[in-house]
């Protein structure tokens, strides 16, 4: 019986859409959970590598760019986080970074809101991004019961296609392929006005169908989200109470820090600033047996667990510390992270050191800091006293004073958590009064 | 528990001294003519098969929980405001409201839980819910100069009926619902009701996706009601808005009954709308130096609209042609209160109840007749309604009402009228 299979083989029948995932070209639609072989050290790293590209899209998204600079910036994400020079590889790295993830944001309704949010619009922007024919090919898949407008009907509405055609800025010659679908089906186009509507029916032209391919994915997630958490609650929560259950928090919540959100734009991370992060996750709670327990919850019902234990310890054991050369590395701190110099393209190292100007700016806005302690912010690191500079960010962000000041990114994490649960608690308890 | 017959009996009412009891009738809302409304008047047996959709009948499709799920709120005498009520019955219904007279009745979806499952708090998941519209003339203070704020006339009235018809048109034509309903809100607007099945079903996306398909205005809600036509031509919703209801009402109603142009600060501020400064300059020191001239003021609207319409259709101004549009749209196209109609939990007020303030009852609107439909005619909880009232139980029935042709009489059958199209927009 053979149950592992080889990674090209494997991918290759992803790709033509026998095996996990489905997918028509490079575009997979997730349906299937994958029985593909991963390699252990991979795991957490395709999950962060796809977060980064769903960071930057809700980045993008935040920031109000119209669709056409967020198409340009998925292409750019998806370049710089996913893309493989073997198209099977990053096959495989798109359908294992989806279905890890699933599981991280399965939990809760904001998290699930998120997620579903953010992968629907790299969706959507993914499926502009293909050829017509695996176009065709994903809506057939997702078996859309539409069926190309007869030549009779589309002869009768052509003027009115034509008139909406020219209000959306295209020329007046009208595509010759149209769907006629509930106008239920595609709200984001009724809402701009970009379809013909006649008798609670949206004429929806060829170069529309995302806005159908994508509700229908939408509801899929959705859909699976809710069985995944429904899974995590029933077995794998109660089994990995104590372990899981901080990962899956850590994951989700990895953006807390100044340090770790410019994760974006054109390059990969190095392997400095890989290391940097990925013991950023470790101090968060991120454990051997958690990324075992982890990869062995979603992926190895084929494997078996005996076989995966013994033919996959040791990669995730090298990978902390427990084989080789055994040294169990401890995240950096402040001081380390400071007066380390990253080259150029590297996204890593300590913002208030390290990051221009403008950028900095930028990053603190972001996080809600403004006017007058901005202003404070940035006289601390004109003066180089980064590490003071990052505890005022701190006070600034939670309202709250660190009498001990910031010397650590995992402590930045852990008093932020401090922090927002005494308030989440305060809130409760108010609420009781 | 009937105090309306302790009033009729307290004003000492009998056949032969009718003449006496009009006059004893004190004028003005008050709670004993409310009593007297939901003791004769409120048509409980249509409004709940309304509510049912089907659901009260017999046949095995019925689901005879459907209508208990509702919530119904109601305000009381001095704000007392009661949420999560549900009646199973129409003669539960009926009981409630005779019991405790609610000065408003809001309807809310039906939602998962009964509303008297009480484990906890009252919480209301909504499964489904009309499509709802609300659009109040208050919105349009900026495009209206005879009133302002709840008031409305006759000269702004018009606003509403555009309203109607733009709404009702695409409402049906565009989306292709039927079963619609037109509801004069009792003083300064109306409401849709939108009780399609399949309206009932959409989620709250979708229900926010056609209130957009709507929206003409620029920028947030609440920023300036700045109309903003984009593209070379217009959408065929919005072309056949302007052709069919927008420009003939501008022109035939709105110029002339709002003085559009009659003033400098007027005009100005249709100016205001033209992208290039010289035309509007222009224009400007053209009707500045006219101002004492002898034309009429009605000639003077239509007179400096039609020069502005030649000067921006002119071959010299290209671009500036869609500026037209946009200024009718500014001056006349519906403005929706888009929160009410994008979620499904919005409470709105119940047709058939009486405004608190102007004593008005909140008619049904036919559509296809909403042009003749005039607000300050609609039947008001006075004196004469409630006289009539008294006199049909006295005399035995309505016909014999219409037969006595008394002037006091002729209210009381316009809400009977009222109640007519009510009934013609039930299913049969
Ligand atoms: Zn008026």
């Amino acid at each position: 019986m053979e149950i592992v299979r080889s990674h090209r083989q494997l991918a290759a029948e992803a790709a033509s859409g026998v095996g996990g995932g489905g997918s028509a070209g490079g575009l997979p639609t997730y349906r299937v959970a994958p029985q593909l072989e991963v390699r252990l050290e991979e795991f957490e790293l395709f999950a962060i590598d796809r977060l980064r590209v769903l960071k930057g899209i809700a980045d993008g998204l935040s920031r109000g760019k119209r669709p056409e600079e967020m198409e340009k910036l998925v292409k750019e994400l998806w370049k710089a986080h996913m893309r493989h020079q073997d198209p099977a590889e990053t096959l495989n790295k798109d359908i294992i970074s989806h279905f890890v993830l699933r599981l991280v944001y399965c939990r809760t309704e904001e998290l699930r809101k998120w997620f579903l949010s953010m992968e629907t619009t790299l969706f959507r922007y993914r499926f502009r991004l293909e050829s017509l024919e695996s176009q065709r090919m994903l809506m057939s898949e997702f078996q859309l019961p539409y069926k190309a407008l007869p030549h009779s009907e589309f002869e009768a509405v052509k003027d009115k296609l034509s008139q909406v055609a020219r209000t959306i800025g295209q020329s007046a010659t009208v595509e010759s392929v149209f769907f006629k679908v509930p106008f239920e089906e595609v709200p984001d186009l009724v809402a701009c006005r970009r379809v013909f509507l006649s008798k609670g029916y949206a004429y929806v032209a060829m170069s529309q169908v995302v806005s159908l391919v994508v509700t229908q994915f939408r509801c899929n997630i959705s859909k699976a989200l809710v069985l995944t958490n429904r899974k995590w609650t029933s077995t794998i929560k109660e089994q990995e109470k104590d372990r899981l259950t901080p990962i899956v928090e850590a994951l989700s919540n990895a953006y807390f820090g100044p340090d770790y959100s410019q994760l974006r734009e054109n390059h990969h991370l190095k392997h400095g600033g890989r290391m940097q992060f990925g013991l950023f996750l470790k101090g968060a709670g991120l454990k051997l047996e958690d990324a075992l327990a982890f990869w062995r919850a979603e992926f190895s019902q084929k494997v078996g667990s005996e076989r995966f234990d013994k033919e996959y310890a040791y990669s995730i054991r090298h990978n902390y510390g427990k084989e080789g050369k055994r040294t169990d590395y401890t995240p950096y701190s402040c001081q380390k992270i400071i007066s380390a110099t990253p080259g150029v393209g590297d996204h890593h190292g300590c913002p208030y050191r390290h990051f221009g100007e403008e950028n900095l700016r930028a990053a603190l806005n972001k996080m809600g800091t403004s006017g007058h302690s901005l202003e404070e912010i940035m006289d601390k690191v004109k003066n180089r006293h980064y590490q003071l500079a990052c505890t005022m960010t701190f006070e600034a962000a939670h309202g709250v004073s660190c009498d001990t000041g910031i010397n650590h990114p995992n402590q930045y994490f852990s008093e932020s958590q401090k922090v927002l649960k005494a308030k989440n608690q305060a809130v409760e308890s108010q609420a009781t009064t | 528990m009937p105090r309306e017959d302790e009033s009729v009996e307290a004003m000492e009412i009998d056949g032969q001294h009718q003449q006496a009891a009009i006059t004893a009738v004190p004028d003005g809302f008050n709670v004993d003519y409310l009593r007297i409304y939901y003791g004769k008047l409120f048509p409980y047996g249509d409004f709940f098969k309304w509510l049912s959709y089907g659901n009260d009948g017999k046949h095995p499709g019925c689901d005879q929980s459907y209508v208990g799920r509702r919530e119904f709120s109601f305000t009381l005498e001095n704000d007392i405001y009661l949420r999560f009520q549900s009646f199973d019955s129409v003669s539960e219904m009926e009981s409630s409201i005779k019991e405790k007279c609610p000065f408003k009745i809001d309807i809310g979806p039906p939602a998962k839980r009964h509303a008297y499952a009480q484990s906890g708090n009252n919480v209301f998941v909504p499964v489904e819910r009309e499509l709802i519209f609300d659009i109040d003339i208050s919105d349009y203070d900026d495009v209206r100069y005879c009133c302002s704020g709840a008031d409305v006339c006759m000269d702004c009235w018009p606003l509403m009926t555009i309203a109607i018809k733009i709404l009702d048109a695409s409402l049906r034509d565009d989306f292709g619902f039927n079963h619609i309903l037109w509801v004069y809100s009792g003083r300064r607007g109306v409401h849709c009701w939108v009780c399609d099945s399949r309206a009932r079903k959409l989620n709250n996306e979708q229900r926010a996706a056609i209130a957009d398909y709507f929206r003409v205005y620029k920028g947030g809600e609440n920023a300036m009601k700045k109309v903003s036509l984009t593209g070379h031509v217009l959408h065929p919703f919005l072309a056949r808005a302007y052709t069919n209801v927008l420009k003939c009402f501008f022109e035939d109603k709105l110029l002339l009954s709002q003085q559009l142009f009659a003033s400098e600060e007027r005009y100005q501020k249709i100016l205001d709308l033209i992208p290039d400064e010289n035309v509007a300059s222009e224009l400007h020191n053209k009707w500045q130096g006219n101002r004492r001239s002898s034309i009429s003021k009605e000639d003077a609207n239509a007179t400096r609209w039609e020069q502005l319409k030649s000067t921006l259709q002119s071959g010299k101004h290209k671009g500036l042609r869609r500026c037209i549009e946009e200024i009718v749209f500014s001056y006349s196209y519906p403005r929706l209160d888009m929160e009410v109609s994008k979620h499904m939990n919005h409470l709105l007020k119940a047709p058939f109840c009486i405004h608190p303030k102007t004593g008005r009852v909140c008619v049904p609107i036919d559509p296809d007749n909403c042009d003749d439909f005039d607000p300050t005619t609609v039947p008001t909880l006075s004196q004469d309604i409630v006289s009539a009232t008294i006199a049909e139980s006295l005399q035995g029935g309505i016909r014999k009402l219409i037969q006595c042709k008394a002037p006091a009489v002729q209210e009381y059958l316009d809400l009977v009228k009222f109640t007519v199209t009510f009934q013609l927009f039930l299913p049969a």
